[in-house]
């Protein structure tokens, strides 16, 4: 291959009215608040989404970053993208498969030695209620 | 035998080693003398394999006196930043997450240095997970500027840039997912790649942003250059966007000279706030190409100004997702005491990351989230084929674009900690390329008064590298900037 | 006012490959916790998934078999949510381009053929396990099942009773197991569903708000389950209340739903197209090289038993109603040409070994008892009169519990029927001898002791006389 052709990605992505029949999203606290003005109760939201704990101070301080941060990117809604396709990929490499053999490695020991916490095998965490 | 590995390249080292010059155990010890003598100020590393390293010189001694080198690799010192997944070599990514993680295997970029002999030095230092264009988000503090201490040396692949340039090693890999490789080349002075996206192997790399990382080299000068990207370039069945292309033989290709080569000058990367002896510098070295047989014609890519808002979406989006798998639970830190899953969940990160590191997965958690994903990450996608595009339409008419590695030299230490938002801003000119998943290389150029390196770029067209190189090469031959060494006393904070 | 209840339902059928979706470890079921783990499905840092061919290829088997479209490109999302057996904080799954589109699923219920359309079909990798009730303080993580590939089939929400339900489910499962792309096994989890379920005025167009039920882990728990939900939201509506749009868990021991909103489940998804992979292109030669290697599926196989082996419509439907049956039935018949015979045998003898020694999850002939070669070589042995009817099923049982063939077993115990009139003669004078009451009474009249002659025949010939013969000889020798 020698210096490939760019590839545009076919079809818009991400229309957010689409859904799955049984997906239930709770809808967003964030959808109703004007999104330039970023309140620590959107911070407490996302964190919350991220898992992420964040001290009431953190909160305030990161309120005030994302939100010139988030300022700044606004600048995008001078472009016109409306006939333009998003790129997921930049180049088009072509499908890539595994055929489907059984393969074990690295030994299993390895891979659990790094846990924190194990029990007979299991990885272990406080119990979760159903 | 006195080595003194801060005048060796790698090629020049793999002559004298397959002569019998010196052996590579030496090569190493003098390394680790320098790494003795010099981290002290400069910390580029967080771990130092003596052991291993001293094994894996022994073992390639015992070949180089057999005659059966493995590669011009073979016994080479080359330092890893710590993303780079080591098996058995505790890696961190410079964050406490994974303070005391010792990966179960070894990435493929990784593997294939192991394969051809490479002594594996250690790890160096970054800003934690890669985020950072200065080095000082590492949770292990920062690595200094080899020219001068009171300064960063760039970043992500801060540790890395500052090992190669002071002498420590002959080589380092790094990770360029916004300029991480060509940013810290340019400030310490030295040579920084950054492959076509997909030409290498991104398996084995802790992953920050999956559609704009990527692996490449620091070295002393574009040979060498050359010589680690033949070794790391490959298609990986282990990594789904890794391009089924085959590798050319880059060093042999490197005297092609600039005849009848286009060069493009974006004329949106020549702009207000530009450090002045940068623009010089590089407008020299433009004219010098010229003279060299390149044609030179102005460029525009009409985008450049939304690429770092692309970006940041683009890529906190993409790590926010990357970094959720640090939970404690399979390997990492875990938060002792918590009593519920969320707490452990909350705790663990919490203790884990740094605030960069938060403040991007935030970022980007808020990009993607319900009734804002078109706003954010849609826009943003579309954004990107955007300035791709412009990309496109320059390299239709050209081979390679030149422009400035960074609009200043380094900084100082803490100069922009303060607003997160002007230290993205560093990334303007390097950030593009990543985007449209280009090549591109930093040389270095010039000085500025204060004696501090200025780095070169030029891109090239997708999976052109062998072009890039020759360009750089023949620019390199002309000129004498990669034989600069930084000072053995810097001047300190001013 | 009376309502009718409007339901879809949501299938995950794990698919029969060797290995995951993404990494090469084993999908096999059963093996000690954390087994069957690597880099990549355990979400160590640096791994990257790349996707076996051979769940592409199951999937377009399914979408074949429905009749869905099978989309050229479709491409790989982050499903986002944080949970201890989701490793890597994020499913990989399909989001806005499935594999496949629409399609159908073809029943019977009540006699009908009823037809329902599908949304989608769409690839994923299935989560770990975690284990509650283990240990006394903590949960407990196994990723054996993380990265298994799962194809989840999404219907129109066109099923209108709890019994369509169940068949919608019984046809698709069938399907499944046709196209040996999942063995379709409920309890052991290898194919899973969830409802969806609303209520609305008999006779209107609107929806109503819908609940998703989970944890219905049978056909019958789904029929109870939507029964029973359906109950529940007309009792809601009819109270003057209106359903919640929300997760209710089936409890099987209790046989209510329950409803899963006290736990904190502010779940936004965050999807976006998965960076790691390409996306993912299917060919119409693909599609022509699967569609050339699927095997008959059941409608065909029933029509054909019919029309080409000659089986009466009842036989034809039980025999194919799984596949490994109808291949069972298939291999007998191809060393015995006796369809009707074998049919019997089948559907008699050996259906009923197999749910007594619980086999009937297994889609493997080779663990059955008795082989169809085994079974055909029985039947042979009664058509040539070798044995009689009654002694085949002595044969048969002693096939199960030994292993062995039948000619071996005749040949062990002696059971070679008799048939030299000779023998049998002298018997049936011995018994005649023995109750000339009976004799009298039967000649008086009494035909019922026919039987009872036949019987102590039998017993003096311990069995193995040819009932035919036996017969004649009783009938000549009464008369």
């Amino acid at each position: 291959m020698a210096e490939a052709a760019f590839n545009t990605a076919p079809g818009p992505f991400g229309t957010t009215e689409w859904r799955v029949p049984g997906e239930f999203e709770e809808a967003s606290v964030l959808c109703y608040l004007h999104p330039m003005k970023i309140t620590r109760e959107q911070v407490r939201h996302v964190a919350a989404l991220a898992r992420l704990e964040l001290s009431p101070q953190e909160e305030e301080r990161i309120a005030g970053e994302l939100e010139a941060i988030l300022g700044y990117v606004d600048k995008l809604n001078e472009l016109d993208v409306t006939n333009v396709a998003p790129t997921s990929h930049v180049f088009d490499v072509g499908a890539a498969f595994r055929e489907d053999e059984v393969r074990n490695e690295p030994a299993v020991d390895e891979l659990l030695e790094n846990a924190p916490d194990r029990w007979q095998g299991f990885f272990r965490v406080p119990k979760i209620i159903e | 035998m006195n080595v003194d590995p801060s005048s060796l390249t790698l090629a020049g080292a793999a002559l004298r080693l397959s002569a019998r010059e010196f052996t590579a155990s030496e090569l190493l010890e003098a390394c680790l003398r320098r790494i003795a003598d010099t981290e002290p100020r400069l910390h580029a590393f967080l771990t130092v394999s003596e052991a291993e390293a001293r094994r894996q010189a022994a073992t390639a001694d015992e070949r180089f006196a057999r005659g059966e080198a493995l590669s011009a690799l073979d016994g080479i010192p080359i330092a890893l930043k710590d993303v780079f997944l080591t098996r058995g070599v505790r890696t961190t990514a410079a964050s406490r997450i994974l303070e005391n993680f010792v990966p179960p295997y070894d990435g493929t970029a990784v593997a294939r240095l192991r394969s051809r002999g490479a002594v594996l030095i250690g790890k160096t230092n970054c800003d934690e997970f890669a985020m950072g264009s200065s080095t000082e988000n590492s949770a292990y503090g920062p690595s200094f500027n080899p020219w001068d201490w009171s300064r960063v040396p760039g970043g992500s692949s801060g540790g890395s840039a500052v090992a190669v340039a002071a002498g420590q090693c002959l080589a380092a890999l790094g990770t360029d997912t916004g300029g991480s490789i060509r940013l810290p080349a340019a400030y310490c002075g030295i040579v920084g790649f950054k492959p076509t996206y997909g030409r290498v192997s991104r398996y084995g790399i802790v992953a920050y942003a999956s559609s704009l990382d990527q692996v490449g080299p620091f070295t002393r000068d574009v040979r060498d250059a050359a010589i680690l990207l033949e070794a790391l370039a490959g298609h990986d069945p282990r990594d789904a966007t890794s391009a089924p292309v085959e590798t050319p033989g880059y060093e042999s290709l490197l005297d092609r000279g600039l005849d009848a080569i286009r060069i493009g000058v974006p004329r949106e990367y020549f702009h207000e706030g530009m450090q002045p002896e940068v623009e010089s510098s590089v407008r020299e070295a433009i004219a010098l190409l010229e003279s060299l047989g390149a044609s030179v014609e102005i460029v525009s890519l009409p985008h450049a100004g939304y690429a770092i808002a692309t970006y940041y979406l683009i890529a906190t989006a993409e790590a926010s997702s990357n970094l959720a798998r640090y939970d404690g639970i399979r390997y990492g830190r875990r938060a002792g005491g918590a009593a519920t899953l969320v707490d452990t969940y909350r705790q663990s990160r919490d203790q884990g990351f740094g605030p960069e590191v938060k403040r991007r997965i935030l970022l980007g958690t808020y990009a993607l989230s319900a009734g804002y994903y078109d706003a954010y990450y849609g826009k943003a996608q579309k954004a990107r084929t955007l300035v791709r595009k412009d990309f496109e339409d320059a390299l239709a008419r050209c081979d390679l674009l030149v422009a400035p590695t960074a609009p200043t030299t380094a900084f100082h230490l803490g100069e922009k900690l303060e607003d997160p938002l002007s230290m993205y801003l560093s990334d303007v000119l390097t950030i593009s390329v990543n985007l449209a998943g280009l090549p591109a290389v930093s040389v270095p150029c010039g000085v500025d008064a204060c004696g501090l390196p200025i780095g070169l770029q030029l891109i090239g067209k997708p999976f052109g590298e062998a072009t890039l190189l020759s360009a750089a090469y023949a620019y390199e031959r002309s000129t004498h900037w990669h034989e600069g060494r930084p000072p053995a006393a810097p001047r300190s904070a001013a | 006012m009376t309502f009718e209840p409007v339901i879809g339902l949501e299938v995950h059928a794990q698919l029969l490959t060797r290995s995951k979706l993404f990494c090469a470890c084993s999908a096999e079921f059963g093996a000690p916790p954390n087994a069957h783990t690597c880099p990549v499905c355990m979400a160590f840092p640096g791994v990257l998934p790349v996707l076996n061919r051979r769940a592409v290829e199951f999937a377009i088997r399914a979408g074949l078999a429905t009749g869905s479209t099978i989309a050229p490109v479709s491409r790989f999302a982050r499903k986002n949510y944080f949970y201890p057996d989701l490793p890597k904080a994020y499913q990989i799954s399909m989001y806005d381009a499935p594999i496949c589109l629409g399609g159908e699923v073809r029943f019977t219920v009540d006699g009908a053929e009823r037809r329902v359309r599908l949304v989608r079909i769409h690839l994923e990798e299935d989560a770990g396990k975690n284990i509650h009730d283990a240990h006394a303080d903590a949960s407990l993580v196994d990723l054996n099942r993380a990265g298994v590939p799962l194809l989840e089939i999404v219907s129109e929400p066109e099923l209108r009773s709890p019994a369509e339900a169940a068949a919608y489910l019984r046809a698709l499962r069938e399907t499944l197991q046709y196209l040996e792309v999942c063995d379709g096994n409920m309890e052991e989890g290898s194919l899973r569903c969830d409802a969806n379920i609303s209520i609305r005025p008999t006779g209107s167009d609107r929806l109503g708000t819908r609940a998703e039920i989970k944890n219905m882990n049978s056909f019958r728990a789904v029929e109870r389950a939507l029964e029973h939900e359906i109950t529940r939201q007309i009792e809601v509506v009819s109270g003057g209340g209106t359903v919640v749009q929300e997760t209710r868990l089936w409890d099987a021991d209790r046989e209510v739903t329950r409803s899963m909103r006290s736990k904190e489940f502010a779940h936004d998804y965050r999807y976006f197209p998965e960076p790691d992979l390409p996306p993912l292109p299917v060919s119409p030669e693909w599609v022509e090289e699967v569609h050339r290697s699927l095997p008959e599926l059941p409608a065909d196989r029933r029509a054909r038993f019919e029309r080409d082996i000659g089986l009466p419509a009842y036989d034809a439907e039980v025999l194919t109603a799984r596949r490994d049956v109808a291949d069972y039935f298939e291999a007998a018949f191809a060393r015995l040409r006796n369809a009707k015979a074998l049919s019997n045998w089948v559907m008699e003898s050996v259906l009923r070994i197999v749910r007594e020694k619980k086999l009937d999850e297994q889609l493997r002939i080779r663990d059955w008892p008795v082989t169809p070669e085994s079974l055909a070589e029985l039947v042979e042995l009664i058509e040539n009169a070798t044995i009689s009817g009654k002694i085949a099923k002595t044969v048969f049982e002693e096939m199960v519990a030994t292993g062995k063939s039948p000619r071996a077993i005749v040949a062990d115990r002696g059971l070679v029927q008799v048939t030299d009139e000779g023998a049998i003669s002298a018997a049936v004078d011995r018994v005649l001898a023995a109750h000339a009451d009976k004799v009298s009474e039967y000649r008086a009249g009494k035909d019922k002791l026919f039987g009872f002659f036949v019987g102590q025949v039998m017993r003096v010939m311990a069995g193995k006389a040819n009932p035919q013969v036996v017969n004649e000889l009783l009938k000549k020798a009464l008369s």
